[in-house]
């Protein structure tokens, strides 16, 4: 087929242009070209995000090296929105005198992870599947590690790279060894050559905690809040939502396309995993006071929630799988923007620093409320949709104890949810932070984000459109 | 698009406006005609629903519409109503539209309030309207939530407690409601979530042994039920005057339609079976929230534990599973809907102008605040069930139902419930001796004035309400009678 199959890769050459563009913009372009660098980069990965929009045939290439899904469109096409919505939200700290000089490295790093999940997602063999994985996480690190001149930012930044390569060096033992058992690594071979022999069921458990931790699930979740404390908010934004999105969107497609035969081993070890991620996750996130630790923790019980779509299995599942992902990226996404605006013009990120934030900020702490809503399942925002999907999805298999676990566990997150709702909105405060206007992108990014939790569930047209491609996985 | 749509239309309309509104006058404008419209629309679908039920329209559900929305899960988004919806509507407008010049002159930030109180009755209007069992769940939620920051910003005493307390509470409830509306739509198999073709499918029993406890307790926890009604004081206690009224006129009723509708009529082998179970625990209810209002000295906590034990009662009649008892459930919740409403009304009115809800710290206040005092009176007396009054009809429906069980253990547990009765008057006229009648306590109460237009007119109209239930209760029973049949006929299968 030479190498002709390679241009069917729509996406990732796509990407690729527009990252190699921007870096030969950045070295070669004058300082009067260089102003416009951040709106030309962001129009021109708008511009990709639209020119894949549209989902094509499912098909093969290089002997199921790599495999398309129309599927892999959706969840592409919601990691480039998220992506472009956290560009937006870092426009103004990439435009400050510090950073301007490390632009074109954050967007080339940026979407070189982004480029790294493409390749997880639509892997057809593990070899690929583990290149895709480190291009994603070990770029990731220096962008963890942005802030060179900050020692936090340098110590979040080794402590992510040390977990991320001892868990994809566990990861890669588990590849050797189904190897080792099977003498292949392509994913359609071995969804009939796995059996489930002991050695198997080894190889799948080591393999899977490279994704375990990349979705950051108790007991793999320890470096989370750390790193998301210190990381830069837009960084720690994107790793919250892209990062973990793909990875959760992986997990699922590589234990239905593989490990399929093996399903009574491995949804037991999935659902002991979503209880202690749902249940650890909120009893820490209560104890917290620093907004982005308690993110951290919430995020974590969130990825266990996905875990019931996961556990369910069916396209049911895959579909609200999706669609959780969406929901949760708009929402979290407004959070984290909230943040980033206020941390950035104030450095303040406590929660006692957000008392009374309404008198000063009424738009802010709307969007702050709705995202919390939205995170916490409360309807008519979009997040109640997703959390019941999930629930459904996973009900419908007869999952009825879990799902109540689950439930009992959204008590405890309203709880921790309305803490932040009630220092916004009922707190006094002596000195609340003062009135901050945002600038054009930033405001963008919070109506995208706003729109979406108020739009995505209640019009269906999203939830269809998912599902109706989520049959044939 | 149904016209039943309108009741969540409005108030959606109603947000907006209040959104555009600058002013005070604007937003009370905006409020008032909303209310007022509610107030007409259902009284249109009243009169609209008498007349096609007269003209001999036997379905369950009239004025249903259907529309798909979530197709992969069966989700519909589908109204329709029969007597005892239109029951609870007709309450609702009664209480919203009160509840509005109850808080004609709220401070701090109007506006706010107003937008979460309409959406609010959003929550509350949707779930009586929906025959979905996912839309109806939604609204549910949706009326759970406004009430953190309604209680949490405008409230008074322990606010903050108090709203966090309901508000998890209530969520626990929900939670419970979710399996248990999951349970109910994949056990029966159906293949819609449509409450009437759920009612075609059964359920297996090994199934609903499982999910009716939890819809039930689910339910149960908004409507009070033992012993999971500790939100209830703390959170009526510490809300505005407009939001106790309209939480336990008509939210706690929630609780006890969607049992009836839900619980009972889906799963009714197993409401026969467990029935025992819960009549226990509301019968305890109804006599310990009666003996803890006699405790009390704060009006409002008196209010709340009363609401306590009346709503006990809505459950304890439902779960007599005959058709008398179920009439005077249905009959008891417009009842209590309309005289606690009113109760907490005028505490707010009074609180409003002593500042004080200690009733040691009260007293002849009849001299000063005829209307006041007076209004009191008639809304102590319609809870104490005297006859003319709604309260009696109600009260008397439910007992003469649950009577007509012959054996022991429901003949014990009806009587110990009519104690209630006793022990209700007691904490009644002990109020209103107090803080009515008697030497003045506090000098500053002595040039007090009484109520303005807007608190006449709130308060003239749930009496006037009370006074027209109570009577002529025929034809309000005899649509609800009508509406209880085929929940009848379910459980007799």
């Amino acid at each position: 087929m030479g190498y002709s199959g390679f241009l069917h890769m729509h996406e990732e050459f796509s990407l690729l242009a527009v990252m190699v563009f921007l870096l030969i913009y950045d070295i070669f372009a004058g300082k009067k070209a260089l102003k416009f660098f951040q709106p030309v980069a962001l129009v021109l990965f708008t511009l990709h995000t639209f020119l894949n929009f549209i989902p094509r045939e499912a098909f093969e290439l290089n002997g199921g090296m790599y495999q398309y899904l129309p599927m892999h469109t959706i969840i592409k096409s919601i990691l480039n929105i998220g992506t472009l919505i956290v560009l937006l939200q870092a426009h103004k700290f990439l435009n400050e005198d510090a950073n301007r000089i490390k632009r074109g490295e954050f967007y080339f790093i940026t979407l070189a992870t982004l480029l790294g999940m493409y390749f997880m997602i639509s892997a057809g063999n593990f070899l690929l599947f583990f290149i895709g994985l480190e291009t994603a996480s070990i770029p990731m690190a220096t962008l963890v590690a942005f802030n060179k001149n900050s020692r936090k930012s340098a110590e979040s930044g080794a402590k992510y790279i040390l977990s991320a390569v001892f868990a994809s060096s566990l990861s890669l033992f588990g590849m050797s060894l189904i190897y080792g058992s099977t003498g292949t690594l392509y994913f359609t071979d071995l969804s009939t050559l796995i059996t489930g022999s002991p050695l198997q069921i080894m190889a799948f458990v080591f393999f899977a905690v490279g994704l375990f931790f990349k979705i950051s699930l108790v007991p793999f979740h320890l470096w989370t809040p750390d790193v998301y404390q210190s990381a830069q908010t837009n960084i720690t934004a994107y790793l919250s939502v892209i990062s973990k999105g793909s990875a959760v969107f992986v997990l699922f497609t590589i234990l239905i396309k593989v490990f399929g035969n093996i399903v009574t081993s491995w949804q037991p070890i999935l659902y002991g995993l979503a209880i202690a991620s749902i249940t650890l996750a909120n009893i820490f996130a209560i104890r917290q006071k620093n907004l982005k630790r308690f993110l951290a923790f919430s995020s974590i019980s969130q990825a266990g929630y996905i875990l019931l779509a996961v556990i369910s299995g069916t396209a049911m599942g895959m579909a609200s799988l999706v669609y959780y992902v969406l929901v949760y990226m708009f929402s979290n996404l407004a959070a984290f923007g909230v943040i980033s605006v206020i941390e950035n013009r104030t450095g303040k990120i406590e929660m006692t620093d957000y008392n009374g934030l309404y008198q000063t900020n009424p738009l802010l702490s709307f969007v702050m409320m709705l995202a919390l809503f939205s995170l916490a399942g409360i309807p008519p925002f979009a997040g109640f949709f997703s959390k019941f999907f999930v629930f459904s999805a996973a009900a419908a298999q007869g999952y009825y104890l879990l799902v109540f676990i689950a439930l009992l566990n959204t008590i405890i997150s309203l709880y921790y949810y309305l803490l932040v709702i009630k220092a916004m909105f009922l707190n006094a405060n002596e000195n609340p932070i003062e009135k901050l206007t945002s600038d054009f992108p930033v405001k963008l990014s919070l109506v995208i984000c706003t729109a979406g939790i108020l739009i995505v569930g209640l019009v269906s047209t999203f939830y269809n459109q998912i599902a109706s491609f989520s049959f044939g996985m | 698009m149904n016209f039943l749509s309108l009741f969540v239309l409005i108030p959606v309309l109603m947000m907006a406006g209040l959104f555009l509104s600058k002013s005070r006058k604007q937003i009370q404008f905006v409020a008032a005609t909303g209310g007022i419209l509610l107030m007409i629309l259902s009284g249109v679908i009243t009169y609209m629903y008498m007349t096609e039920r007269a003209a001999g329209n036997v379905a369950e559900m009239l004025f249903t519409a259907d529309t798909v929305w979530y197709a992969p899960f069966n989700i519909h988004y589908s109204v329709g109503i029969d007597g005892i919806s239109v029951a609870m509507l007709l309450l609702t407008s009664i209480i919203v539209f009160t509840g509005v010049f109850a808080s004609w002159k709220i401070d701090p930030l109007p506006k706010e309030f107003f937008l979460w109180y309409s959406l609010l009755s959003i929550g509350v209007y949707g779930f009586f309207i929906s025959t979905d069992l996912f839309t109806m769940f939604m609204y549910y939620e949706i009326a759970l939530i406004p009430m953190y920051l309604l209680i949490g910003v405008w409230g008074s005493g322990r606010k903050e407690y108090g709203a966090m307390k309901l508000t998890l509470m209530l969520m626990g409830g929900s939670a419970l409601l979710l399996v248990g509306i999951l349970g109910i739509y994949y056990g029966s198999g159906a293949t819609s979530m449509n409450i009437l073709e759920i009612a075609k499918m059964h359920i297996p029993y090994d199934l609903q042994k499982y999910f009716f406890p939890l819809t039930f307790m689910g339910f149960g926890v908004l409507g009070a039920l033992f012993p999971f009604h500790t939100w209830s004081p703390d959170g009526h206690a510490s809300a505005p005057t407009a939001v106790s009224m309209l939480h336990a006129g008509v939210l706690m009723k929630l609780g006890g339609y969607g049992a009836f509708r839900v619980a009972i009529y889906l799963m009714p082998e197993a409401a026969h079976e467990m029935a025992w179970i819960f009549l226990i625990l509301t019968g305890i209810s109804v006599v310990y929230g009666a003996f803890a209002a006699i405790r009390q000295t704060d009006l409002k906590y008196i209010n709340a534990y009363s609401s306590v034990s009346h709503c006990g009662l809505v459950l304890f009649a439902i779960l007599m599973l005959n058709e008398t008892a179920l009439t005077g459930a249905v009959l008891q919740m417009l009842s209590h809907g309309l005289m606690t409403a009113l109760f907490f009304a005028l505490i707010g009115m009074i609180y409003g102008r002593t500042h004080t809800r200690q009733i040691t710290e009260m007293g002849g206040l009849m001299k000063v605040i005829p209307f006041l005092g007076v209004s009191y009176v008639i809304a102590g007396m319609a809870s104490l069930g005297l006859p003319g009054l709604s309260g009696f009809v109600a009260e008397m429906t439910i007992f003469i139902g649950s009577f007509q069980h012959a054996d022991t253990f429901h003949r014990v547990l009806t009587i110990m419930a009519t104690t209630s009765i006793v022990i209700t008057a007691v904490y009644i006229l002990r109020v209103v001796g107090k803080i009515l009648f008697g030497a003045v306590q506090d000098t500053h109460h002595e040039h007090l004035s009484d109520a303005t237009w807007y608190e006449r007119l709130s308060v003239v109209t749930l009496i006037i309400a009370i006074l027209a239930i109570g009577s002529a209760p025929f034809w309000i029973s005899g649509m609800i009678q009508d509406s209880v049949a085929p929940v009848i006929s379910q459980l007799a299968k």
